[in-house]
């Protein structure tokens, strides 16, 4: 027996609480539209893109992190085998950069499956361990295998082209990079609040108690962590084809550590929380550049005062005190 | 037969440094249950601190020395500032604490001595040992015997003394602990402090035989860490085991498959480890109530 | 409804739950007691999926579910609730009772993200029915509020909303008035009666006896593993054997 459709509310009513809800987001939009017109030059927008950039894949993994509760110390993997995908296939096979991005997902997505399926039953610190040394494993294996991968010096990509047009430039990739943000943003805000949504924080919270109900934990966990694997495969591909350029450190675990930084940082279970923590740990070692050879160490101090004052994230305690303002 | 030999005492000695690093880890999570990502830290500075000394003068042997306490005490500042304000926060947070710490350490060292490498004089000289047909360096001995005697000590400290059993008890249950009068915050600290210290040591018994440098922390912790989990996270002896376990391992990866992948040896065991027995060779069996 | 044979579980050499058989039909209301470590809880989680028997057998309307996993039982209509508190703290209290709704809820994930149709309009229905819940379980005044703000008793009664969210054919209560006051353990009598007078077949673990004795019309005793007795309130009352067993027991009248 299903739920019934209720009465519904009037439409315009309705419309007007979908519209307030998605005002961050249009605001955000509008925002990423105007802004090229303010950043001065071709550094600004790579700069902008790179933030894009993690920004996506913060969102991504969080899902998987803070939404439900599972923590993954390897996901940067997925980035960079998703990048090789694609420079493999179109670089050394000459395959249509679209296609070569659907598949090289799709692969990555397949993996993703088997590996969810072996190592999400293990929980806390050995899940931390485990997708550790898978991400390990992933970015040595990325680093020796010469002959195609080019090795630890990289191989090179050829520009993105899709039916004949191709992209290139920082301003280009720009508009492509702001729209899979925002696409991820909506996307992400949907899940969240939705019967799966709710389904994969009830795991975080009670695994039992969400079994009982009749959630399919094992099945839940695979599928957010094979759709968060696939998108940040198709991050990867994308980076690849802009930056013109793949090297192992991509898959490597201070990647890994960097995307779950910006999450926890940023805000677990908190879409704009990635967004902030992506783009405060992406600017950061530009504003530390002025401590010349200190940013690590600088780095490392806000990331432990962060933690010990803001256990929950920025984004999370901050809207803590504005609701208790407001009350 | 001699290229195993070699590689059985390349394996040993090595074993024995990724013994230490995992003993530190043991220590650590059993006294509070936290993952100290920057147990590879300690090793380097220990390293790097006592390199600084003799290259300012100092003889070998107080540097040494000098070095050790020193990081002792950094571990003691760590518990007290990074760790304890802590408490009680998940298991993601206190990774990422860790692992800021780690940063901290390595930046400080990167902004103070470079990035370039660094080396200790070898204790007792570097003529090779002729031993059944292979080799071994004075240095790889210095390794083997002081972790031994440094595994006999801890395991005195454990069972005999107050303090040791006391961090036992808070290990099992900390509440139970403080009740019979255990001051589980001192234990903290003197985990950290007890900790580093072997780190350290473990970081100048290697510096003469392996390059040292800012980020040489890095992958010995993960492996130390993989080292502890084989072993059995909170185990004294798996720690051990797990480290001489590891190091024979890599030794006889890089032996007698590929030296590239001999990286990746340490994450593939881990991972059936995980697989099968989760737990590790020697750790307990982990159930909870519903 | 439910039929029980020859159950056995063991841990590490100790025999928790020993050949207890019982049935229970449908739509009544039955009662496990028995003193502390008497494997009441442990036959629950047999029954219910968390662990699965070295031996025996678990009929649920004829079908054979011994060994099953927590959600196929749920999706046969199975639900309960902990002895100790399984709440998701991270979500407030409706979403914890609309979580209940689950398997009656279209959960997948591309839908989702898709804002599939119709998918929000029966998303708002189960917030609704979730917060009639909270009011029929005495939960009215946390219907907005964080699950973490709560107090024990109401978390407690949180648990058989969601439980009862599912829309189930057979619910276990274990332990529902362990931790609450004399007023609130008449309510939890009051909203037992009412659920098996909706036709709900109810199965219940308890300590407080005149909770059991009110409102059970079948009880199940156990002791060390073993089904010392059965039958109805008053055979059990007066059993000599089960008054032996609770020689020196806790709370209610005897």
């Amino acid at each position: 027996m299903t739920v019934a459709s209720p009465r519904t509310p009037p439409l315009s009513s309705r419309a007007a609480a979908w519209a307030s809800a998605r005002a961050p987001t249009f605001a955000f939009a509008a925002a990423l539209i105007v802004l090229p017109s303010i950043l001065p030059n071709a550094y600004y927008f790579d700069v902008a893109i790179r933030v894009a950039i993690n920004a996506t894949l913060a969102i991504a993994l969080n899902l998987l992190i803070g939404y439900t509760g599972q923590i993954s110390l390897g996901h940067a993997a997925f980035f960079g085998l998703g990048a090789y995908g694609s420079a493999i296939l179109v670089g050394e096979f000459g395959w249509p950069p679209g296609a070569a991005l659907v598949v090289s997902a799709a692969l990555v997505g397949a993996l993703a499956y088997v590996v969810a399926r072996v190592i999400l039953r293990l929980e806390g610190h050995y899940l931390a361990m485990a997708t550790l040394g898978l991400g390990v494993i992933a970015s040595i294996a990325l680093t020796n295998e010469v002959g195609l991968t080019g090795g630890p010096d990289g191989m090179s990509v050829p520009d993105f082209s899709i039916l004949g047009l191709r992209v290139a430039g920082e301003k280009a990739w720009y508009w492509i990079f702001a729209a899979a943000l925002v696409a991820a943003i909506v996307l992400a805000g949907n899940l969240v609040d939705s019967p799966a949504g709710r389904a994969l924080r009830a795991l975080h919270g009670s695994q039992t108690a969400a079994r009982s109900v009749g959630v399919d934990a094992s099945a839940f966990k695979t599928r957010v962590f094979v759709l968060s694997a696939t998108a940040a495969a198709i991050m990867g591909s994308l980076y690849a084809h802009y930056e013109g350029f793949v090297t192992p450190g991509l898959a490597a675990f201070p990647k890994s550590v960097q995307l779950v930084t910006m999450v926890v940082v940023g805000g677990m279970a908190s879409i704009w929380g990635s967004v902030l923590g992506a783009a405060l740990l992406s600017l950061a070692p530009e504003l530390l550049a002025r401590f010349e050879g200190y940013e690590t160490l600088a780095f490392g101090a806000i990331l432990v005062a962060t933690m010990i004052f803001l256990p929950r994230g920025i984004a999370p305690s901050l809207s803590a005190r504005l609701r208790r303002k407001e009350s | 037969m001699s290229q195993f030999l070699q590689s059985i005492f390349s394996g040993v000695t090595v074993g024995a440094t990724y013994a230490l690093v995992a003993l530190g880890f043991s220590i650590i999570y059993n006294a509070s249950g936290v993952i100290n990502f920057a147990q590879g830290e300690f090793i380097m500075l220990g390293g790097m601190i006592a390199a600084f000394l003799v290259a300012a003068g100092a003889p070998l042997a107080l540097a040494v020395v000098a070095a050790v306490a020193a990081v002792a005490a950094i571990g003691v500042i760590v518990a007290k500032i990074a760790i304890a304000p802590a408490r009680g926060a998940d298991v993601t947070t206190l990774i990422i604490i860790t692992i800021g710490v780690s940063m901290v350490l390595r930046g400080a060292v990167e902004a103070t001595m470079g990035k370039g490498g660094h080396a200790l004089p070898p204790f007792s000289g570097d003529k090779p040992i002729a031993l059944a047909g292979a080799t071994m360096l004075p240095q790889s001995v210095w390794v083997v015997a002081t972790t031994l005697a440094l595994v006999a000590g801890l395991a005195l400290f454990f069972e005999r003394t107050r303090l040791g059993k006391g961090i036992l008890a808070t290990a099992h249950n900390r509440l139970a602990a403080q009740l019979v009068g255990v001051d589980t915050r001192r234990v903290l600290t003197v985990s950290f402090c007890l900790s580093a210290a072997l780190g350290a040591i473990g970081g100048v018994l290697i510096a003469p035989i392996a390059n040292t440098s800012y980020d040489a922390g890095v992958m010995l912790g993960l492996k130390g860490f993989v080292a502890a989990a084989i072993g059995g996270l909170g185990s004294g002896v798996g720690a051990v085991a797990g480290g001489l376990a590891l190091g024979l391992l890599e030794s006889l990866t890089a032996g007698y498959l590929s030296s590239a992948y001999k990286d990746a040896a340490a994450f593939v065991i881990v991972l059936v480890i995980l697989l099968v027995r989760p737990s590790g060779m020697f750790g307990a069996s982990i159930s909870s109530r519903v | 409804m439910l039929r029980v044979e020859g159950l056995t579980k063991r841990f590490g050499g100790v025999d928790a739950v020993s050949q207890v058989s019982f049935a229970v039909p449908e739509g009544a209301i039955h009662a496990v007691i028995g003193p502390n470590g008497a494997g009441k809880t442990t036959l629950f989680n047999l029954i219910t999926g968390v662990y699965a028997p070295d031996s025996g057998s678990i009929r649920l309307r004829g079908e054979e579910v011994a060994g099953l996993a927590p959600e196929s039982l749920a999706r046969r209509g199975v639900s309960r609730t902990f002895q100790n508190l399984q709440v998701s703290m991270n979500l407030s209290a409706i979403e914890n009772v609309m979580i209940g709704a689950h398997l009656r809820l279209n959960s997948s994930l591309l839908a989702a993200m898709a804002r599939w149709k119709g998918l929000a309009a029966r998303d708002r229905a189960a917030r609704e029915e979730a917060a009639e819940l909270l009011a029929f379980v005495g939960c009215g005044a946390y219907v907005g509020a964080e699950a973490r703000s709560m107090p024990y008793g109401a978390l407690k009664r949180l648990e058989i909303a969601r439980a009862l969210a599912a829309e189930p054919k057979l619910l276990f209560l274990d332990e529902p008035a362990a931790g609450l006051n004399h007023t609130e353990t008449d309510e939890i009598e009051d909203l037992i009666g009412e659920l098996g007078r909706r036709g709900v077949t109810i199965v219940l673990v308890e300590h407080d006896m005149k909770l059991v004795m009110n409102v059970s019309q079948h009880i199940v005793v156990l002791d060390y593993g073993k089904k010392l007795a059965e039958g109805t309130p008053e055979e059990v009352r007066r059993n000599p054997e089960v008054i032996a067993a609770y020689l020196g027991a806790e709370n209610g009248e005897a």
